[in-house]
This record gives structure tokens, sequence and C-alpha cells, in this order.
């Protein structure tokens, strides 16, 4: 199937208005001697074929294990009106809102979504969104870089080890320099980190909740790092900010995080959503797309792209960022979410999450060989220490029927027997109860 | 009308001189040709500049152009005005569109008369 | 319309959330908790439903009718790939299941996924190896720039600079100076529409780590000194960079592996057929040749003696990680379907028919607008509307005037180089019908230019809005709505 409407009497008729004889003619441009080498693509299949080959293949895939992992992506419950407006055509088939007059709706949808994010973070103004969590972190980093002329990053040890890699591999052919402060008993270590600044350092990353769930109140390092003209970027879980202290509130410069527990669905890592929100100060430094307000010609409320002198199109190589699309879609879902749980919705799903995983700790706690690090507060996921390789015993409970959470050794050599749980308001009582029950007796095994 | 009292930079900032301190701005034709200015990004009091640096960014919807010090000298005083009401340089940009003071003045960079920068409008 | 906070009812709700079954109680301390509202609407399903089906209304997408925006392909998205998108084998996979032990095991359907469409988009564009992870066309430029300052440093080559055609795409620049290197602009020859090959000669040296093209380029045209323009960069050792934003006129046709190009970034969204999505999501995988393939980034996707997927991240030289997971999964996933749909000869067909269409529109207009470089274009053509300018209708007017015809307007006022362009892509998807109906609304708006222009420089008279004022949006930064206004 090729989706191409042409009969052959209208392609004769199209090819003599060109002056020409076959399709092929029309390609003369291109030297015979640049034809392809090979062109070994198989050949074309029915939509039955199609999709009875993908209905397999997502067959062999283990999406139905009782699901405790997280690490920053959450398996939470999206209600079944985001799909539903999500798919109206009239959103997904649209791209970039250039023309406002045809794009009114994606717009305005834009500019509710930074509302909310703002909401969320209590930032003054958010971005139309970036591509995922970890390149948002990236992507404040150059802003910080950029604002404050300096060279140096400090990196928290409690940042999500995958964004530690993502934004030293960016930055291995340009002039910055990364301190990473690893965590003392979970916590952002105060002391290493002001220590580790100096009159070059642009930034200090943080996260909360940290990678290892642990809750923290950064106030006492934003201070620390305003006094010496330091800006600060924190990573959020958006659903936590319905509880915690926002970014906005201890001062925090830019606000990023991964909009994925936003109604987006797991789906193998993406299409995720990177959200960005900043202070008024750094408003003109933020990358990316940005919905802003206005009338038009007849005095009616309007929306429009704005600050695009930014970006890449006009500014070029000069530009905030080379980024040029949004994750349109992914931030159209977020809104649609929020705007369903609305205010009372994400504050029970962030109570939900808290009462499971404590229940889920108190189990799993009592489970002989079984420690689960209580130092620090927690608010949907733990770190449990296993009398052994947690890796394996992850490999038995999978057998059983549970993806049980995450091994940390693969992030953290010597951590190999600890494991990071995670409990969403999906999980009933019985699931966590059964949790418990098949660690016991794998364990006991 | 270009006025004649000052220089001028092919990349279309003027400066005048009075009493050692040098005034910057841009022409005529570069905010005609910038359309509405939106944002100006304004340097700050006390950096050192030499000619030809890029020391102030003015940003219209469709377009941002990078101003280019038009001598080396120390960043005495900015308008900070044009940070609220950027407009100003669109209606007054030999007068109250001023954008940034120079003192210490060393090194001009090539300037010209308003004479010739007209002239070379002519062969743009 | 209101926003959607306007709505908001103090008490309203719109999801239910079950009770909570555990007897546990988390508590969070007051030092760590929110001492702000948190003020997000409060509405019903049906209001959240009625404001968002509104909302889709005052939108225009490819399901609404023809969109013939230049670069940016927008073709018929198939719904099949929307019904592949929906299987719960792939929406409720978590990216950290392979991260488990023996976890590749668990995920085998998903690696076939990527496995099989890197080896697909490899011999579609004729590289060596293929990664799905760049999350956009931009981010693979950046991706490839990297790429190619791994390559210079390993051999300790000092390159500092990338050349690239006044023409391109500004993420081009921007790719290139945020991979760390300064930028210098090619001139395009304005008869032929292609790159000054003189200049290029001349600019070339020791110190070009890279040369990016985009072929057809933004006007559309084929560039038949390819080769020349490869050899001629690669006897400096600089790496040759495919731009893929304008494929989709080459399926088939064309494989830049074949002309010596070292790098490539494809556009799923674009030439494959995975929804725009209002601006994203998109996928911008890159190809490389051999030479290239130890810096690609981890992981990657190999398969066993045994016929099984794992994912590897053992590459000593690799630039490392440039995205979280294994790239926008669910588009890739719809690429993957439509190319199985089409295959080798849907593809040549889809390259055929988008050329034979802009081919044809540009005949049927060339009489009344003046095409920017009149020749034998590819999957899209410039018409420069200078000649309207001067009696007072922009390209822009134009592009207003068709939305009241009915029509999403094409890409305006670039490429930069062509003055008040008008950049035409009607993609294969579009009928014969379709496009003489359009060619009337051009014939009609050509003859308003004289008759008539107010109509055409006070239109759309058919939408919500007419012409946003820009300068007072960019002034007034309203990019927010308050709080506490006008809520209840």
């Amino acid at each position: 199937m090729s989706y191409i409407p042409h009969t052959d009497e209208q392609r004769e008729e199209m090819l003599r208005t060109c002056g020409v004889e076959s399709i092929s003619e029309l390609f003369h441009d291109i030297p015979a001697e640049l034809a392809p080498e090979s062109f070994n693509i198989p050949e074309g299949k029915s939509e039955i074929e199609v999709l009875s080959y993908f209905e397999m293949l997502a067959e062999q895939n283990y999406s139905h294990l009782t699901n405790f992992v997280g690490g920053g992506f959450y398996d939470h419950f999206i209600p079944s009106a985001v799909d539903a407006l999500v798919g109206r055509s009239e959103f997904y088939t649209a791209y970039t809102p250039y023309q406002p007059e045809v794009s009114q709706g994606t717009l305005q949808a834009i500019y509710e979504y930074q509302t909310d994010i703002c909401r969320l973070t209590d930032m003054d103004l958010a971005n139309a969104s970036l591509y995922d969590g970890g390149t948002a972190l990236y992507e404040a980093c150059q802003m910080a870089l950029r604002a404050t002329g300096r060279e140096r990053v400090i990196l928290d040890g409690g940042v999500n080890p995958v964004y530690r890699k993502i934004l030293t591999s960016y930055t291995a052919n340009l002039d910055i320099q990364f301190t990473i402060s690893p965590v003392s008993h979970g916590h952002s270590d105060r002391d290493k980190i002001f220590d580790a600044i100096d009159t070059d350092t642009a930034a200090v990353i943080l996260q909360n909740p940290s990678f290892f769930g642990i809750i923290e109140d950064h106030s006492d390092i934003v201070q620390h790092c305003h006094d010496n003209g330091v800006l600060v970027i924190q990573s959020v879980y958006p659903t936590a900010m319905a509880m915690l202290k926002t970014p906005g509130e201890i001062g925090v410069d830019i606000a990023v995080g991964e909009g994925q527990s936003l109604g987006i669905p797991l789906a193998f890592g993406g299409p995720y959503l990177g959200f960005m929100a900043t202070t008024k100060k750094l408003a003109r430094r933020m990358p990316g797309r940005v919905v802003g307000r206005t009338v038009d010609r007849d005095g009616r409320e309007a929306f429009v792209l704005t600050l695009q002198a930014r970006e890449q199109h006009i500014r070029r190589e000069k530009a905030t960022s080379n980024i040029c699309t949004n994750q349109g879609l992914c931030a159209l879902r977020a809104h649609i979410y929020l705007s369903l749980l609305g205010k009372q919705g994400l504050l029970d799903v962030a109570q939900l999450c808290i009462d499971k995983a404590a229940y889920a700790r108190e189990r799993l706690d009592m489970i002989p060989g079984v420690e689960v690090m209580k130092a620090s507060p927690t608010f949907n996921e733990f770190t449990v220490s296993l009398p052994m390789d947690a890796g394996e015993v992850v490999g038995a409970m999978v057998e059983k029927g549970f993806a049980p959470g995450l091994p940390l050794g693969r992030f953290y050599p010597g951590m190999e027997n600890f494991l990071l749980v995670a409990v969403t308001e999906k999980r009933t009582k019985h699931e966590i109860g059964m949790l418990a029950e098949t660690l016991e007796a794998v364990l006991c095994q | 009308m270009t006025p004649d009292d000052r220089k001028y930079a092919l990349t279309h900032e003027w400066l005048m001189i009075e009493e050692n301190v040098g005034t910057v701005g841009i022409t005529d034709h570069a905010q005609n040709s910038l359309g509405d200015i939106t944002f100006v990004e304004l340097p700050t009091v006390g950096e050192a500049v030499k000619k030809g640096d890029e020391c102030a960014v003015i940003e219209s919807v469709k377009a941002a152009s990078d101003i280019y010090s038009p001598a080396t000298g120390i960043i005495s005083e900015v308008n900070s005005a044009v940070e609220d009401s950027p407009e100003t340089i669109n209606k007054d940009p030999y007068g109250d569109g001023w954008i940034f003071r120079l003192e210490n003045m060393e090194e001009a960079g090539e300037l010209v008369s308003a004479d010739e920068y007209e002239k070379n409008l002519d062969s743009e | 319309m209101s926003v959607i906070f306007e709505k908001s009812v103090r008490g309203r709700r719109g999801v239910d959330l079950p009770k909570c079954d555990v007897p546990s109680k988390g508590h969070i301390d007051e030092a760590y908790r929110r001492g702000t509202s948190l003020d997000l609407c409060e509405l019903s399903e049906l209001d959240v439903v009625r404001h968002f089906t509104a909302l889709s209304r005052k939108n225009f997408g490819v399901d609404n009718g023809f969109y013939p925006l230049g670069s940016c392909t927008m073709k018929y998205n198939p719904k099949a790939l929307e019904a592949v998108a929906r299987l719960e084998g792939f929406t409720d996979l978590h990216p950290f299941m392979p991260q488990l032990r023996h976890g590749g095991m668990l995920v085998q359907g998903a690696l076939r996924v990527l496995y099989e469409l890197e080896r697909l988009l490899a011999e579609i564009t004729g590289m060596d190896a293929v990664t799905l992870q760049p999350l956009a066309g931009a981010h693979g430029e950046l991706t490839g720039m990297m790429l190619i300052a791994a390559y210079h440093r390993d051999k300790g080559n000092k390159k500092t600079e990338v050349l690239i055609p006044d023409e391109a795409h500004g993420t081009n620049p921007s790719s290139a100076a945020i991979g760390g290197y300064a930028v210098r602009a090619v001139p395009t020859d304005k008869k032929t529409g292609t790159l000054d090959l003189e200049a290029l000669e001349q600019m070339v040296g020791e110190q070009t780590a890279a040369v990016m093209l985009t072929n057809p380029s933004t006007l559309g045209i084929f560039n038949s000194d390819i080769a020349r323009i490869v050899e001629i960069a690669h006897e400096h050792d600089a790496q040759v960079y495919y731009d893929g934003a304008n494929l989709n006129a080459i399926l088939g046709r064309f494989r830049p592996g074949d002309a010596g190009f070292d790098v490539v970034h494809m556009n799923l969204h674009k030439t494959f057929a995975t929804p725009h999505g209002g601006g994203g999501p998109g996928a911008g995988p890159v190809g490389v040749k051999k030479h290239l393939v130890d810096y690609m980034p981890i992981s990657r996707v190999v398969k066993r003696d045994d016929n099984t997927y794992a994912l590897d991240y053992d590459y000593p030289k690799s630039i490392g990680y440039i995205a979280t997971f294994y790239g926008n999964f669910m588009v890739c996933l719809r690429a993957y379907a439509y190319i199985l749909m089409l295959g080798a000869s849907g593809l040549r067909e889809a390259s055929g028919h988008a050329v034979l269409n802009a081919n044809y529109l540009m005949n049927r207009l060339k009489d009344k607008f003046k095409v920017a470089v009149p020749r034998t274009c590819m999957h899209e053509f410039v018409l420069s509307a200078e000649a309207e300018a001067e009696k007072g209708v922009h390209a822009t007017d134009i592009a207003k005037a068709l939305i009241d015809e009915g029509f999403h307007p094409p890409t305006i006022y670039f490429p930069l180089i062509v003055k008040e362009a008008l950049m035409i892509e009607p993609t294969e998807s579009e009928s014969k019908e379709t496009l003489d109906a359009f060619v009337d609304a051009m014939l009609k708006i050509s003859a308003q230019v004289s008759a008539c222009p107010e109509v055409l420089t006070s239109a759309p008279k058919s939408t919500p809005v007419n012409r946003p004022d820009e300068v007072k949006a960019a002034r007034d930064m309203d990019v927010a709505w308050p709080r506490d206004n006008h809520e209840q």
C-alpha cells in the first residue's frame, strides 16, 4: 500500500503538463553513476499483514509484569479521556504553529501547558517543552553557562545517572568542566558542593526527589549559590510537585524535569516530555519555543509563537539552542492530564503514591535480610538493600511475574545488592503484599 | 537625514564623541530594517570592550542583530530606558534611543562620515 | 475562547481515583512540603472534553486539508500506524526493563523493531550503520557533529570550522556551533540554485571539520555536482554531512551513502509519515559510514548468533549517551510500519509522485508567479512574490489569503536568500483534484493582486483570529495565565 491517489490517466496528463514522458525523466539531475547501488527493501505488505506482525512483536515484550520499576519514569494511571482527546487528528496531523490563524488550538493549548508548568513549579515562565528530561537538563546547563559566562558546573550525585552521562557526552568537544559531588547518606553533600564552588562556577545541578527517591529541601544550597553568583538548576518529578517544596519557593533559577508521569505512556523510553521553567530575569536566555498571548488586528485575544529571535531559524549559529521542534503532542497530553486531574486529583495521586510506598517499605522491611534505607524521607520510591545480588533477585522475581525494582549496581559499582523500588497509585495492596511474599520466598531459596 | 555630528560604522552603529565620552546607537536605516524593536540586551557598566566586539543585542519579531562597539573603551553608562521601552530606538535612533556610552576610549574602528555612510547604503 | 483556567470551578473534579487500600499513611515532613497553592484547574471530564474538542476545531492538520508547507513534508499519516502504536506490548513497556537481569530477553519485540528499522534505514540511505536515538532532526544534526568531532579528535586533526550553504535550515549552523565549531556560509549560485562550487573550493581547507549539505537543497534543486563536492571535502579530511530534511524526494533514486557522504540524518516525521504532532515529537536517526561506527552513541542494538537481540554498551570510543533511552521509540515504531507497508516499490513511487506533484504545480503556476529557480524541481519549489510585493501584496498576504481558500499556506520567507519566498511542497499523498483546486486558488489570488489587493492584505476572514500582533506579544511577554485572574 503506498497511499498514492493518482490514476494512470491523471499521471499521464500531469506528465504532459510538465513536458516529460515519465516520472524518471524528472530525476534527470541525478547523475546516472549515482543511481542506488542497491535498494534491498522487502516488497510492501497489506495492513492486515503488517498489523499481525506488530501484534506478534508486541506479545514478545514483558509489558504485563507487575511493575515496581521507576528511576524517574513511572507507571502512572492515564485517564481514558487523555487518549481520546490527543487522538483528534486536528492536533496530531498539524505541524508547528507558524500560521497562528490556523493553529489557535495548538497555540492556546501550549500557552495553557506553559501555565500548568509555572503553577507546578512556581516559576515565572516555561517554554513549550524540550525533548526529554535529560536533554532539558543539558539545555539548562548551556543556558546557565551562557548567562554567567563561566565554565564550570557542579553536578549533585542525586541526579539521575543517565542524565549525568548525557551531560558529559554533549560537552566533550567544549570547554566545560563538570565536577560531580557524591551524595552522603543519600543527601546532597553541602560541604562538598560549597567547597567545589569557585568564581568560575556557572551552576549547581540538583534533583528532587533524588535518583534514590530521597526528598530534600535545597533552600540552603540555593542561598549559598546565589551569594556566590552561581545559578541553581533543579530537576524535579512533576507528580511530586503537588506536595513538595517547589523550585520557585526556594529560589531556583532554572527548573527542569521529565514530564512522562503526566499522562504519557512509558512506551519503551519515548516520546517523552522535557519541561523547563525559569525566572523573568533569565527569560530571554531560555531555549525552545514559547507561546505568548496577544491581540489580533480586530482586538481579539490571540496566541502566537513569540521570543523567536532567540531561535535557530533566525539567530542561526548564535541561537540559544539548535532545538527546532518541541514535543508538541506530549505537552498536549500533559496539559490534558493535568486539566483532568486538577488540583485535588494530582494531590490525591501524590498521596496514594506515598501511602502505598510507605506500605511497601513496611512490608519489605519485615523480610529477614532486607533493609529499607530509612535515614532520609522519600516520596514514592525508596532504596532497599538485599542479602544478595539485586540483579539475581530481580531475575528470579521476573519469572514470578514481577518487575520488583531497578538494581543499582548497573549504575553504581559497589551497590550490587541495592534495589530501587517505585510504587505508584496503580499498585494495589494485594500486589504489594504479593511482591513482599514473593521476594521473601525468592530470598529463602 | 543622517546627522553629520557623528561618525558611522558600516555595520550601522553611530558614535558621537563629546568631552571624551562616546555615545553609541544604531542608525535610522538599521532600526528601519529591523522593524519594531521588542528587546534590547545591554552591556554591563564597567565592562571593557574592544572595537568590533559584540556588546549588545537588539531584537525585533523577525530578527536579532548584534551591536558591535565602534571603539575600544570601557562601558560607562547604558540607556536602561530602552530596556523598558525598546520602541524608543525606532522612534528616535539618533537621540533618546542611544544604547551605551564609552569612556577611556582608545582606538576607534573604521568609521565614516554621514555622507559616506549614506553613499554606502545606496550601493548596498 | 476562554483559557481553561477561566473555566475552573472550585471543588469540581474530572477524575476519580481509588480509595486508599493500604493501612499505611505516608507523611511528608513540613520542612519538605509545598507552601504554595497548586492552582491547577478544577473541571469535570466533560468540561475538559469540550474545551479540547473546541481547541482542536481551531487547528488545521493534514486530515483537514492540503498542507503544502515546504520543507516539512506534510504527507498523509496512515491510520494503521496509529493502530500499531496503540499496542499495549509497546505502550506499557518500561524503558529500564533491559537493565534487569537478562532484561534484553524481556523486550525482544521492541529490540527487534529497533534492529530491523536501523537496517532498513541504512539500506535506504546507503550507510553502514544507523542509530535511532536522536529525538528530532536538529538533535540528529548535533549528534552528527559530535560524531565528526570525535572522529577528528581521535585522529588528532585540528579542525575548527564547518561550511554550510547560505540556503540551509537554521538548525545546521546552530547545531554546528553548539557542537563547538565556527560556522562559515557558502554562497549559492542564484542561477542554478545550487552551491557555488568555486566559492567552496576557496573556503575549504585543513581547518574544515565538515561540510553540511541538504540535497535536494531548500530551493528544491538536486545538486548534480554532489560527488565533486564530497571529493573536495574529503581531500582535506573534512566529513560530509547529509541533512535528510528532503529525503522524500529521492527515496529509491539516490542514496547519500553512494555519493560518499559520511553522516546522514533522517526526519522520520517527514519522510516516513509519522504524525507531526503539532510540532513534535519527531525522530532524527543518524546513519554513518564504517569509519565512524566506533563513535556512535550507546546503547547499540545487536543481533546475536541465536537470533536474539541485545543492547550493547561496550564501545569505548563512543560519544556516549545522547538521549536517555533508545530514541523516540513510538515514532520509530510507526516509521517501521510505514516502510513495511510501502516496501521498495512503494517508497520509489512515493518519491516519484512527490516530485511529479511538485513539478505539476510549478508548471501550472509559473506563468502567473515567479519561480525562484526555473528548472525541473524535486519534491518542492520556491516562488518569489517580489513582483506582487511591489504592488503591496506580500508573501504573507498570499499565505493568509490561501487560508480563506481552505488551504494551509506554504512555508514563507524561507529560504532566506529568496525575496518574498513561498516554498511549496505538495507531497505524493495529494490527488490531482486537490492540486488543481490549489492552482485555482493561487490564480484567483494572482488576479486579486491588481484587482482588489485589500482582499488579500486583510485576509484571513474565515479564521477565529486575524494576524495576531507579534510585536505586542514579544514586548509584553504574557506567556502564562496569571494566578487569581478571573478565577473563582
